[in-house]
């Protein structure tokens, strides 16, 4: 069993040499990540939540930062960390992440021009200049981190924002009065239209339909007068045959009834299917 | 494409950072012919938008429709983008008091201003306004409330566990309380922000 760490990058604001950013904000997100605990005895392996044992860092060797080179004019001039007007117009881009410790990690080169042996060295030697700057300041901002949350400051990512600027604005929390707030709570009920009635007794036809209400009367065989009397006529006459449309494929049900209590179950048949048909209500030609 | 961005952070670290576009010419499957069509986009700060962004983009979206004065840019699209960027409790409306700061900073025309206000009903009856995660955890019932700054009326109302109609009444009666020190906040943001103009 091994532990899968998921890094989500997420960018807020594009304005140039997203590269370098993203590989800063995902080196500093590990190296800032703490870890549940977890002890392993043999075959037996704990996981402790934070609140048992304090979370523990990831190992990270090293951290490889990203320098990006923009060239224009097939070589002449060279950009460090380009911005996004610049990145549209260049030729050629020259990605080089180092370490600290002066080892290249990545070099990465696209675009339309052909770059000679000296500049990618002399590129490679502002990478390491580059590169020392950041990793310290990567440092401090980390080490402060730790100092706010120890001694109990305050940290987190809104401490983070600059609040001195004209377009942002700071309001501490504030106590809000919720001294007479039942009071107003009931007046409102009380002022309030009752609810409309709930039909709240369910009728269970079969494991899967069930019935609230009664709905509209079913309008289906409304007949003329004229056929009524027809029909009325003929029913006298095939009274056994209309009974055997009641029911299909069911053993016993029972009429439905109108009742005010416990859901009815009316059929705890086997069968799948169950149609109920108003028995002798249903016209019946049999001519 | 020019946007407005706004960051919102509510009490306990919750941060939302909100971005709105528009109106802007929309695609033809989904312009509307005589209102501009609202889209909302809700980025969780961990993973991909699952089933719980798309309900609360509905409930924004909603809510801001409610307000938007669509009629005036038919045929166009409004999109808002909401990119959490740390939850501590609270974090439907932190996104509402950003949409709504969104939508002011871009001087899109709108009928009131919202904002939104969550309140935690503890197991023994209190209230709890702007819940942190923890409280929220051990709360019986999580409401939140939409509420608009014209005559503090209701825009939208989401719950999460059970509470009377009385408790909920009485949650409601609070949270109109607390939106005056939230209107204040938006009129003093939007004040310093235009005072060098």
């Amino acid at each position: 069993q091994v532990w899968q760490i998921r890094l989500d990058i997420h960018l807020l604001n594009h304005d140039g040499n997203i590269t370098d950013a993203a590989s800063i904000a995902g080196i500093v997100a590990l190296c800032h990540f703490r870890r549940p605990d977890v002890s392993v005895q043999g075959e037996e392996v704990t996981v402790y939540s934070p609140e048992e044992r304090d979370p523990v860092p990831l190992s990270i060797h090293h951290m490889p930062i990203c320098v990006s080179f923009a060239f224009f004019h097939q070589g002449t001039y060279l950009l460090v960390d380009p911005t996004e007007r610049e990145e549209r117009v260049m030729d050629g881009l020259l990605v080089i992440a180092m370490n600290k410790h002066h080892e290249i990690c990545t070099i990465q080169s696209s675009g339309v021009v052909m770059l000679l042996q000296d500049q990618i060295l002399r590129c490679s030697k502002i990478t390491a200049v580059k590169v020392a700057e950041i990793t310290e300041l990567i440092q401090k901002a980390l080490e402060n981190d730790q100092k706010a949350r120890k001694e109990g400051g305050k940290f987190g990512f809104a401490e983070s924002i600059p609040n001195q600027r004209i377009t942002a604005f700071k309001m501490e929390s504030a106590a809000v009065d919720t001294n007479d707030v039942e009071q107003q709570a009931e007046e409102i009920i009380a002022k309030a239209d009752p609810p409309s009635e709930v039909f709240a007794n369910p009728v269970l036809h079969t494991p899967g339909t069930a019935q609230i209400g009664e709905g509209v009367e079913s309008s289906w065989g409304d007949l003329e007068e004229s056929e009524k009397e027809e029909a009325a006529e003929e029913e006298g006459e095939s009274e056994a045959a209309a009974l055997e449309c009641e029911k299909v494929e069911t053993e016993d049900t029972s009429t439905m009834r109108e009742t005010k209590s416990e859901p009815i179950v009316l059929s705890d048949s086997e069968e799948e299917e169950v149609v109920i048909l108003e028995p002798q209500e249903l016209p019946r030609k049999t001519r | 494409p020019p946007c407005s961005p706004v960051l919102s952070v509510c009490p306990g670290d919750t941060s939302v950072l909100a971005g709105l576009y528009g109106p802007a010419e929309a695609k033809i499957s989904k312009e509307l012919p005589d209102r501009a069509a609202l889209e909302v986009l809700l980025r969780p700060k961990v993973g991909l938008p699952g089933v719980l962004e798309r309900s609360r983009e509905q409930l924004l979206r909603q809510t801001c429709e409610a307000v938007v004065l669509g009629v005036l840019h038919p045929r166009t699209a409004i999109s808002l983008v909401l990119q959490v960027l740390s939850d501590a409790g609270s974090l439907l409306s932190c996104c509402l008091n950003a949409a709504c700061m969104a939508l002011l900073d871009a001087g899109l025309p709108l009928t009131a201003l919202f904002c939104g206000v969550t309140c935690a009903l503890q197991p023994d009856g209190t209230i709890l306004l702007d819940p942190t995660a923890r409280q929220e955890q051990e709360a019986r019932a999580i409401l939140t409330f939409a509420i608009a700054s014209s005559e503090k009326k209701v825009l939208m109302a989401t719950t999460k566990g059970s509470c009377s109609v009385e408790e909920m009444q009485q949650c409601l009666a609070a949270a109109q309380r607390a939106t005056d020190t939230i209107f204040q906040f938006y009129r003093d943001s939007v004040r310093r922000r235009y005072s060098k103009c």
